[in-house]
């Protein structure tokens, strides 16, 4: 599934990276501890989180995500959306609560990093 | 046989400093990536790094991250002064954390830091001193054998 298929499911806002939603997200995971995020992510996934700090566009770039998806309607911090546009790391917001959108991403199809290789 | 090179850097990472926390991982994982190391290499240094340079930011005052690339393995020395961990055992487990409500703030701070780069090193030693600092010693092989 496309992120951009991603962004329209989730009914999401587009922070950074409106020209790059054609990429391909292999997996999901969920969560605002990164420590838990660098244990447990995949290359590939997409993450969903509430910490809004430059941390989570960190991790993600380190974790080789594809994308960030903030819930419950937050929006990153400036250091973070300046650094995911030097990493070309999308940045989304979605209005749902972490729980609807992983349930809503999940029941679609897409799989939790536990899944995948 | 083959080339034989050494590639070495170091890098000072500043203890409460959390604006910049991550900044030398994400360096060393570009440079490493420019060089044409696999990916899947690429993204262990990385993490360990990034969970050994994000422990100096919350718990020390200062710290040392030397990175030395040779044909056969990535090894990272990371050398703190700080307040050094008691009892290194609990330290390991999965979970255990002296994290303060700052850290976790921070998305940090879940216990997973030590136990995490153990996970990603083909070779892992720790040291510390309490009232002094901690030594980190990581290697990840470029050819697994």
């Amino acid at each position: 599934m496309t992120l951009k298929e991603v962004k329209e499911i989730l009914q999401c806002e587009v922070i950074v990276g409106e020209d790059n939603l054609d990429i391909e997200i292999g997996s999901v995971g969920g969560s605002d501890l990164m420590s838990d995020v660098l244990a447990f992510g995949k290359p590939g996934m997409l993450l969903l989180t509430g910490l809004t700090n430059a941390q989570s566009v960190r991790t993600a770039d380190i974790t080789e995500s594809k994308a960030v998806i903030y819930v419950r309607g937050k929006k990153p911090e400036k250091e973070g959306i300046e650094l995911a546009k030097k990493k070309g790391i999308p940045l989304l917001s979605t209005k749902l609560m972490m729980f609807e959108a992983c349930g809503i991403l999940y029941s679609v199809g897409l799989p939790s990093v536990s899944e995948v290789n | 046989m083959g080339i034989d090179y050494q590639i070495e850097q170091k890098f000072e990472i500043k203890g409460g400093d959390f604006g910049n926390a991550g900044s030398v991982s994400t360096k060393i994982k570009d440079k490493l990536k420019e060089i044409g190391i696999p990916s899947s290499i690429v993204r262990r240094v990385a993490i360990a790094t990034y969970e050994a340079e994000m422990n100096i930011v919350m718990y020390a005052y200062h710290g040392i991250l030397n990175f030395v690339l040779t044909p056969q393995q990535i090894k990272i020395i990371v050398d703190d002064k700080g307040p050094g961990i008691e009892d290194i055992g609990l330290a390991m487990q999965e979970g255990y954390s002296t994290a303060t409500e700052e850290m976790r703030e921070m998305g940090f701070g879940a216990g997973m830091g030590l136990p995490n780069i153990k996970k990603n090193s083909d070779e892992f030693e720790i040291t510390s001193q309490v009232n002094k600092g901690t030594k980190l010693k990581i290697v990840i092989y470029l050819n697994k054998r």
